[in-house]
Parts: structure tokens; C-alpha cells; sequence
């Protein structure tokens, strides 16, 4: 079906306002934006791993979840879903539901790359027909912005200082998109925040009315912990893409699908000056760590250029 | 043991048996009586003369505060709206400036 | 007619889940309770049953699968022991917050540090203020009836409290002794449908589970769960006494074994109160006043009636088959000290160890803890407040 901007943006509203996300928050364009991609006549329900989304979006008695909508802790939103979801299959088979029912969970990156990993590695292998959504910003930023496996070389958290003896998170971010598309599920994607939301909201109806098991890993940016003004943040993204850091592409019954290749690839810079936590790659005694970074990001970009053309 | 079946009846002064089984909530959406709006320290405002109704602000709001209606957008959510600011900047048209205050 | 059978424990809580047929089972396998989902596996490959069984990659991960299918509206169960508890911590205390009425097979193994796969009490005990109702069984029979009434005790509107149903690993799990089922479609009358009058796939109703919710809430929530546990004292009664009109059996919060006239009794939970039961018998046929209180209700703790029924003991000997560590006293030891000094009880109480790590507790040590109350209450020895069973010194 063709992307019809006007029409999607007529559907109704799955995210209720009054959610207490900071301003400018990336994580809830992206979940908007996934949420729109139901069909109106299908029901839901949602998960969610413990995170800023969690505790800004379920604060007792206020939901901004039109939806039902189950958390249970940081590590476990894969597991909980599958429940869900076997419990879905339990009712109609037993003739007690007769509605349609999708399933979503979300998780930050901690929840998902790191403490809810395992979690997710056995819904994702056990095929459970649900779609685990990452909102990837990079960092723990519900306990205050420390590093994650999904943070990137250098940046500045509160466990990676900047200082006189450090330049900040000294190892590279885990590719947890190909961890996970090595779980031979049927549909994996990589996506973030650009211009109509195209490309995520394609990736996430493909997701959702994919039957079994599919993972959409989102960049959403944090103003706090990145250290941008707000209203910055699309360009941010666009940046993302354009420089090669954040690739668009698809992994789709294991064939892997570049949606995406800049005209003319954008240096790392570019990327990396928007931001406050990479401020001290700036100085001019830190020209080599922008030289390897370019480097890294370059190396990254080739294998997956070599995946996709297979 | 009295259940409260009226979830907007609950609030930081409820008694013990006010208080829904497992803090459960019942029906979806509720956070829209909380007033998100009183956090802004800036205020979109849009001049409906350049809005061309091309609705790239509408997806880009984190707090669903552009409301569209039969593919049109509507008037700020200001009860919601936080301020942001990120639709003053995806708008091409200048249709949407940021003003101090509320 | 009921049916005569032979089984082990973890044969009989299998064939108690195929005769209710639940929703939804995720499971992972720890000895010695892994016996439990590879028979349910078997009940569903074999068309027995049609349960839907999710084999999960952790104990954490099963239990976090049972709370989402019951909070989605199924019936739900898991089964584990020792450490496979011990992952699920976290989540035994959102179960209960949420209240979930999720069932737990337990089979009771001493928690690792060293490693041990034998019997002790550490895993649920160690569980014991996580918010779930606990019910113990002697033997087999106890654990397969106590396992059908399970569900009834959970759901109950006034109650939806998570439940572990425990038996003694390997020594009631895996020992074949003679039992007594109950027809299937009695079983099935009796368990009835989860019609719980919330739930995620409700179509009509969205609900939204496991809020954020800070102090302002937070200390209410905790009230209504103590509550809730009140009410499962009164539903655990009634759901008994319906069992017994089925069954012929009877169940309380606990069993009082020669127990009237007793002027020295030992309290204890499990498959030990078998062993201690011999003792008495003994002790009796040379004239010694011996009684028994086997505990089955830990949670919620039935201190009050049970302090009034050993309030004229002359001397109480309070068996734990778990340390707490707090370097005075055991589990049971503290509470039910605490439940006798409510009701002014100043009988002679010593706290034992015993079995731990799957040590073993035979006829002769439980007749020598008589021997020790006889010997306090006369004045012969000294009383020592904390001692060990078959601890080498």
C-alpha cells in the first residue's frame, strides 16, 4: 500500500497527550509514530520495559495508553509479551476472544541491549508474533545518562566522564540489530526520525502485520543526554543517515535490504558537532579520534553495503 | 473492601480501599487530565495565513499536541503542548513561531 | 470412586495440572522439579491436553510469561525449585503487587552457595514476605489435593494473590507413594473457569498493569495486599471444606497430630512431619505425651490459631529446614515465637535445623528432640534456644 502522508496522519491517536516525558523527548515521536501503523479495527496490546517511557507514560492513575498496556520490570518485557501473546492464542483457541489482537513492546536501550537482552533473544527465537520496539537513545537516561552498550565511542556520560584521563565510553556501540537478525525471525529493521516518518512507519506496519517475531531498533535522540536544543532533533537524525551512522535498512526472511544510500556521505562531524557529549572531540589535540571514528563508521558502513549486496 | 470503579475518582488523597486491586487502570487514555501545558516556558503559535495544511509538524510532536482532524491540523493542544519547539523548526512555511511565556 | 494410583509428587501435581487443563504454561527446567513440564509436554504432544506451553530460556523469563498470560486473561502456572526461585525474586513481588493470581508448582531444593540439588526449605522460605500465599504438602496426595484447590484460593475475587503450592524435593517429588484422584470431571467442576473481571484482552475494556507509582500510592497498595492475604484465611477454609465434600479429605491451616493431651510437641512443615509422625507414635506406646502441629499455610501465617492450639504444651520444639541468618532463629522459629508472646505463651520453645541441604532427619533424631523438651521441662538439662539435627561436631 502506498504511503498516504494525509491519510496516515488521519488516524487516530494512540499515544494520549499528558505523559510526562521531558519536551522534545524522541522516544514518543517514534512510539506515535509506531502506534500509528495499527489498523484502527485492530486492538492491542502494548509492552513495555521499565524506562523513562514507562514511568512517564503508566504514573498511577494516569495512562496515555489508549491501548492495554502491561509492565512488569526493566529486563523482562520480551518474556512478558510472550505471555501476552501465548495467552492470546490460548482464549481463541478456546473460543473466548474473537477480536484481533497485535502486539508491541518497547524498551529503551538499556532495557533492550543490555538487562533485557536475554529476554528478548528468547521471544525473538521463539517466534512469538509480536514486534519489540527499541527506542535507542544511546544511554541509561531514565537514571541520569550512563553508558550503555548501545552508547557510542567517546561520548560523554555519567559513567564515561570526559576528563583529563578520558575522552569518555572508550569501546564501540553493540550492532544489536544484527544480533538480532541472526535470529532468523522473519522481519528486522533499523529506522529512526525523518521528515513524514515514511520510513518508520513502513518498517513498523511491515513489523506488526508481519506474522512471528519482528524487531524495529529506532534512534530517538534525548536532548538531556545528548546535549542539543530541542527543536533540533530531526536534523539530528537526518545527520545520522546522511553521515552513515544510523544506516536505514531491513532484514527481511534473513535477505538484507539497504533502504537508503546518501548521494554524497556526509563526514562524521557533521553528526558528531550537533551534540554536547561529543563537544570535547572539538578540541584540537583530539583531531586522530575523529580521524579513527570516521574510520570505525566507515568500516561499519562497508559491511553492510557487502550484507545488503548479497 | 469498597473498590473505586471511577478511575478519575482517584487521586493522592484516596484511602487504602480507593485504590484499584494491583494498581490496575481500567480503560485507556487518562493521562489527558494531567495538564502538561503548564510546563511550557515557550508557546508555539501558528498564523493560520502561512499554514499550508502540509501537517510535517504533526507527526514530530512528542506529546501528540497537534491534533488532526479530517486531514487537516488544528489548533495547539495547550493544555499538553510542553514547548519544544520542534514544529517551529520542521515548518517551512514560518507558519509557526515561538513566543516567551505561556 | 476415586481412583487408587501410585505416583511421585511431581507425577501427581503433573496429573493435577492435566486434569485443569490450563491456559498457559512457560516453563524451564531445574531439578527436581523438571519432571513437572516435561510430563505437561508430554499431556500436549499427546493430544491429552491443550495447554499452551511456552518453553522459555530462564526461570525469570517463565515467571515473567505467567504474569503477562494472566494479566492477558489466561490461567497460568509455572513450576520450579531453588535457584530457578531465587531468579524469579523480582517478580514475585510484582505478581503480588499486581495481583496476579498465578500458581507456582514448588518443589522445595536448597538454594546454591554451595550447590546442592537435595531438599531444604531455603528457596520459599527465603520468598516468605514477597506477598505469595504458601502451601505445604506432607506427601503426595497432600500435594496433588492441595494443587487442585490452588487455583480456587488465587482467583478468588477477594483474594488474587499469586500461590506456590510446595513439596519437599525428591523426597515427595520423586518417591512413588500410593494416592487417591479425583475423577477429571470432578476436578474440572471443582477448579471451574478464570473468569477474572478485568483483563488486557478484555475487548470491551482496555486496562493498563504495573503503574509508576510513588509514595503517594505506593503505602496503600502494600495495605490491600496485607488485606487481600487476610481474606485468603477465610478462603483457604471454605475452599477446603468444598474440597472435603469432593474428596473425603480434609485440610486447614494446619494438622494437629496427637496433639490434644500433648505436653511436648514439635511444629514443623513438609514431608518431615511423616518421619516425626512415627516418632510420636512411638514415644506414645511408652506412655510419653508426644504431639505433632504440621503446618500447611506459611503464608498467610495462621499464628494466631496456631499458638492457641499448643498453648498447653509444656515444651515446643520449632523445626526449620532453612537458616535465616539472622543468628536467632529460623523462619518459623521467629514467627511463631512472636505469635506465642501475643498470646502470653511462656512454654519452653527450642528452634531446630534440621535437613538442610537434604541432610537426612530420621525417627531416632525427632524422638531425641522429645527426649530434649522431656529433659528441660524436668529440669535435667539446660535449655538452648537454637540447636542443629545431625550436625557433625
Amino acid at each position: 500500500m502506498a504511503f498516504n502522508f494525509k491519510e496516515v496522519m488521519n488516524k487516530p491517536e494512540r499515544l494520549a497527550p499528558g505523559h510526562r516525558m521531558c519536551a522534545g523527548c524522541g522516544a514518543t515521536i517514534a512510539v506515535r509514530t509506531v502506534l500509528r501503523a495499527l489498523k484502527p479495527e485492530d486492538k492491542a496490546v502494548i509492552g513495555n520495559a521499565t524506562g523513562c517511557l514507562e514511568v512517564s507514560s503508566f504514573m498511577y492513575p494516569y495512562t496515555a495508553w489508549e491501548d492495554s498496556y502491561i509492565h512488569n520490570t526493566f529486563e523482562n518485557a520480551g518474556a512478558t509479551l510472550s505471555g501476552v501473546e501465548t495467552a492470546y492464542h490460548a482464549l481463541k483457541k478456546r473460543g473466548r476472544l474473537s477480536e484481533n489482537y497485535k502486539f508491541i513492546t518497547f524498551g529503551g536501550d538499556g532495557g533492550t541491549y543490555d538487562i533485557g537482552l536475554q529476554s528478548l533473544s528468547g521471544a525473538m527465537e521463539r517466534n512469538h508474533d509480536l514486534v519489540y520496539v527499541c527506542y535507542d537513545n544511546e544511554a541509561y537516561m531514565n537514571t541520569g545518562i550512563q553508558r550503555s552498550s548501545a552508547t557510542p565511542m567517546y561520548a560523554d556520560t555519567t559513567t564515561t566522564p570526559v576528563g583529563s584521563h578520558s575522552n569518555g565510553k572508550m569501546q564501540n556501540r553493540k550492532d544489536l540489530a544484527a544480533i538480532i537478525a541472526n535470529h532468523n525471525i522473519p522481519y528486522v529493521a533499523q529506522s529512526t526520525l525523518i521528515g513524514t516518518m515514511k520510513d518508520l512507519y513502513e518498517k513498523s506496519e511491515k513489523a506488526i502485520y508481519t506474522p512471528g517475531a519482528a524487531f524495529l531498533n529506532v534512534m530517538a535522540p534525548c536532548p538531556r543526554g545528548w546535549r542539543y536544543d530541542t527543536p533540533d532533533i530531526m536534523n539530528i537524525c537526518k545527520l545520522a543517515v546522511e553521515t552513515c551512522y544510523w544506516p536505514l535498512f531491513e532484514v527481511v526472511e534473513g535477505k538484507w535490504i539497504l533502504n537508503y544510500e546518501p548521494k554524497k556521505k556526509l563526514p562524521i562531524e557533521d553528526f558528531l558537532k550537533t551534540q554536547g557529549r561529543f563537544k570535547h572531540l572539538f578540541k584540537p589535540e583530539n583531531e586522530q579520534l575523529l580521524v579513527q571514528y570516521q574510520e570505525e563508521v566507515d568500516r561499519r558502513w562497508e559491511e553492510l553495503l557487502f550484507k545488503c549486496s548479497r | 473492601m469498597s473498590q473505586a470503579t471511577d478511575i478519575t475518582k482517584i487521586n493522592e488523597q484516596s484511602p487504602y480501599y480507593d485504590i484499584t486491586p494491583g494498581n490496575q487502570i481500567y480503560g485507556g487514555g487518562g493521562s489527558r487530565r494531567f495538564n502538561t501545558g503548564e510546563w511550557r516556558t515557550q508557546t508555539p503559535v501558528i498564523d493560520w495565513d502561512k499554514c499550508t495544511q502540509c501537517l510535517l509538524c504533526t507527526p514530530v510532536c512528542p506529546d501528540s499536541s497537534i491534533p488532526v482532524s479530517n486531514g487537516r491540523r488544528e489548533d495547539f493542544d495547550y493544555d499538553h503542548c510542553k514547548g519544544c519547539g520542534i514544529c517551529e523548526k520542521v515548518c517551512s512555511f514560518g507558519a509557526i513561531t515561538m513566543k516567551e511565556g505561556m | 470412586m476415586s481412583i487408587r494410583e501410585r505416583m511421585s509428587g511431581n507425577e501427581a501435581v503433573a496429573h493435577a495440572i492435566k486434569q485443569i487443563n490450563p491456559d498457559v504454561m512457560p516453563a524451564f527446567p531445574i531439578t527436581p522439579s523438571t519432571e513437572i513440564p516435561q510430563m505437561v509436554s508430554s499431556f500436549i504432544a499427546n493430544g491429552e491436553i491443550d495447554t499452551e506451553f511456552i518453553p522459555v530460556e530462564s526461570e525469570h523469563s517463565s515467571m515473567s510469561a505467567t504474569m503477562g498470560a494472566n494479566a492477558a486473561g489466561a490461567r497460568a502456572l509455572t513450576a520450579t525449585s531453588s535457584c530457578g526461585l531465587a531468579y524469579m525474586w523480582e517478580l514475585l513481588y510484582v505478581a503480588a503487587s499486581d495481583r496476579l493470581p498465578v500458581v507456582l508448582a514448588l518443589v522445595n531444593r536448597a538454594l546454591t552457595g554451595p550447590i546442592n540439588i537435595n531438599c531444604d526449605h531455603s528457596d520459599s522460605m527465603g520468598a516468605r514476605d514477597a506477598g505469595w500465599i504458601q502451601i505445604y504438602a506432607e506427601n503426595n496426595q497432600e500435594a496433588y489435593d492441595n494443587f487442585i484447590q490452588a487455583f480456587r484460593i488465587a482467583e478468588h475475587p477477594d483474594v488474587r494473590l499469586p500461590l506456590m503450592a510446595c513439596q519437599d524435593g525428591f523426597i515427595t517429588s520423586h518417591a512413588v507413594e500410593n494416592i487417591e484422584l479425583i475423577e477429571d470431571d470432578k476436578v474440572k467442576e471443582f477448579v471451574g473457569e478464570y473468569k477474572p473481571e478485568n483483563y488486557l484482552l478484555n475487548p470491551d475494556m482496555p486496562m493498563a498493569v504495573g503503574p509508576y507509582a510513588n509514595s503517594p500510592f505506593y503505602m496503600e497498595t502494600k495495605m490491600n495486599q496485607r488485606l487481600a492475604m487476610e481474606n485468603a484465611k477465610k478462603v483457604i477454609l471454605e475452599v477446603a471444606e468444598e474440597f472435603e465434600k469432593m474428596s473425603g479429605r480434609k485440610y486447614g491451616f494446619f494438622e494437629e497430630y496427637k496433639l490434644d493431651d500433648a505436653d511436648y510437641a514439635i511444629v514443623i512443615i513438609g514431608s518431615a512431619a511423616g518421619t516425626t509422625k512415627d516418632a510420636v507414635d512411638e514415644l506414645r506406646e511408652q506412655g510419653i505425651k508426644a504431639g505433632l502441629l504440621k503446618i500447611r499455610v506459611f503464608r498467610p501465617f495462621p499464628g494466631e490459631a496456631i499458638a492457641n492450639a499448643l498453648k498447653n504444651v509444656k515444651a515446643i520444639a520449632i523445626m526449620d529446614r532453612a537458616e535465616s541468618f539472622s543468628a536467632c532463629g529460623g523462619p518459623i522459629g521467629s514467627e511463631l515465637k512472636a505469635a506465642l508472646f501475643d498470646l502470653r505463651i511462656t512454654s519452653t520453645v527450642v528452634n531446630y535445623f534440621y535437613g538442610i541441604g537434604g541432610r537426612d532427619y530420621t525417627v531416632a533424631e525427632a524422638k531425641a528432640v522429645y527426649q530434649d523438651l522431656i529433659n528441660y521441662v524436668s529440669g535435667t538439662a539446660d535449655v538452648e534456644n537454637f540447636k542443629y539435627i545431625g550436625l557433625r561436631k
